[in-house]
């Protein structure tokens, strides 16, 4: 399944790997804070909805 | 203007306002560097340039956030945005202020310390002349920064973030032409692409830096 | 209709709404076609062994940091001009994600430099550049986060993008002066698109689109979070004025 890598092997994983990490990392994070946000403003409107 | 400039100046002079502290920060970097890295002549000479031009514009940094805040703090900076006077040339003015300040005196004082540091013989002139023509623009890009920092708790921080970037040109031009001066090549491209960065600098600056600060005066 | 309804907020969020699922599902696809492709079925090359392999993180990876770079130049001036604020907004939101690749460029081109020349890094003109790059977006990402009214810090970094644009251009030259191409013969660059064949070419430019679809999904998903957060922001303002 996996390619013979050769020699090189170490090297391109580790960078595939590293490479990966980042951009699950940038896209958790986009989405956790993204959700965050519209749950605090949905809470939010919902007391000035509440309020008026 | 001149007025300004003028007022600039006595500030800067008198007790408290800082004149000297980017003197003495550029004599420190020229003592700890050889501190550092070792007495030998050789190594010294070779990286004299790099170190008096990192040297020169730390140096320059130090006093940038002075340049705009205490105006801005006591509101003297909203009257001078509405007075007749462009907010602009009110910004020229006080890097030239800063220049005058800061940058000249290092120009001045730059051969000892080129001794201090072995700098080759033929390297002084370039040395002069890169630090004369490159100041200018430290204190134009560093006037930018200070404009977009001003209304900032820690502005500092983030002021040098922000210049030492902008920075690499004119450091890389200021320290190249000293090297290649030191080694008796020619040393002319990089100076006048050095007074290049300065004369653009002086050209656009103001006006981005007036746009920053009536920005932050809003 | 022209692009400039986008500039709407309401709009934008209502046309992102629909448009997220697609263009994600495009990266996605796009991304896992490429990156399978070139990873599993490209050969070696024969002067680089398996380590060829990396252009296709790397090269799409550093061409969108600095398209990234653009884009938020385009949305600062939009914002200068026509003070949309969906536009400044989506300047700061494509930040951090240009940062992102930025650092996946220089981490996937130093583990590929290791064996390549001999050292993790190099003061090569491309990452000498390249690096200067990443500082510029520290100071843009910082300098928002530092200015606590929104519209100033709109302002504010829309310039900064604007004049850090001229200086990391003059920064690319100036650079190339300083150091006169040392690896110029190993570099790869899209420039040297010869030196890639066909067989590479074809996941590399699929693994190219991939980045560009998934740089313009978490842009628009970042800026459908910075508007909501404004709205969040102003909501909270009048509630305290008004207890």
């Amino acid at each position: 399944m996996m390619p013979d890598l050769g020699k090189y092997a170490g090297t391109v994983l580790s960078a595939y790997g590293a490479a990966i990490v980042l951009l699950v990392v940038l896209v958790a994070v986009t989405l956790w804070h993204g959700a965050k946000v519209k749950r605090q403003l949905a809470e939010i409107e919902g007391r000035v909805a509440k309020g008026a | 203007m001149i007025a300004l400039l003028q007022r600039d100046l006595r500030l800067a002079l008198r007790a408290g306002g800082g004149f000297g502290l980017g003197l003495a920060f550029f004599l420190m970097v020229a003592v700890l560097v050889p501190l550092g890295v070792g007495p030998e002549g050789a190594l010294l000479s070779r990286i004299a340039p790099g170190i008096l031009w990192v040297g020169a514009l730390l140096a320059c940094l130090l006093s940038l956030d002075r340049m705009f805040a205490l105006d801005f703090e006591d509101g003297a900076l909203d009257l001078m945005a509405v007075s007749p006077l462009p907010l602009e040339g009110v910004v020229a003015m006080k890097a030239l202020a800063h220049w005058l300040v800061t940058g000249l005196p290092l120009v001045v004082i730059s051969p000892v310390l080129g001794l201090l540091l072995s700098l080759s013989a033929g390297g002084y002139v370039w040395l002069l002349a890169s630090l004369m023509l490159g100041t200018p623009a430290l204190s134009l890009i560093g006037g930018f920064g200070a404009a977009l920092t001003v209304g900032l708790k820690r502005g500092g921080l983030i002021l040098s973030l922000i210049v030492l970037p902008m920075y690499v040109p004119t450091l890389i031009f200021g320290a190249e032409a000293v090297r290649r001066g030191a080694l008796g090549a020619e040393a002319l491209v990089p100076l006048l692409l050095l007074a290049a960065i300065s004369l653009g600098s002086a050209a656009i600056l103001p006006f981005a830096a007036a746009a920053a600060l009536r920005a932050n005066l809003k | 209709m022209s692009i400039w309804e986008y500039a709407n907020p309401k709009k934008f969020m209502q046309t992102s709404s629909w448009a997220l699922p697609w263009v994600s599902g495009l990266g996605v696809i796009l991304l896992a076609v490429g990156l399978v492709w070139g990873f599993f079925f490209t050969p070696e090359d024969y002067k680089q062994g398996s380590t060829v392999k990396i252009i296709y993180l790397h090269v799409p990876s550093a061409m969108m940091a600095v398209s990234a770079w653009f884009m938020m130049l385009a949305g600062s001036l939009i914002w200068l001009i026509r003070r949309h604020h969906v536009s400044a907004l989506a300047a700061k939101a494509a930040a951090p994600v240009g940062l992102t690749f930025t650092v996946i460029g220089l981490v996937t081109g130093a583990i590929w430099g290791q064996p390549m020349w001999g050292t993790w890094w190099a003061w090569d003109p491309r990452l000498t550049s390249f690096l200067i790059l990443g500082l510029f977006y520290l100071g843009y990402i910082a300098l928002w986060a530092a200015v606590e009214d929104a519209d100033t810090a709109a302002d504010l970094t829309s310039v900064l993008c604007i004049v850090g644009s001229v200086f990391a251009f003059l920064s690319r030259y100036a650079v190339l002066f300083w150091n006169q191409g040392l690896h110029q013969g190993a570099s790869l660059s899209v420039d040297s698109e010869q030196h890639v064949s066909d067989i590479y070419a074809f996941p590399l430019w699929t693994c190219i689109a991939g980045f560009v679809v998934l740089f313009v999904t978490l842009v628009l998903l970042r800026t459908r979070t910075e508007i909501r957060s404004r709205r969040m922001k102003a909501l909270m303002a009048r509630e305290r004025a008004g207890a």
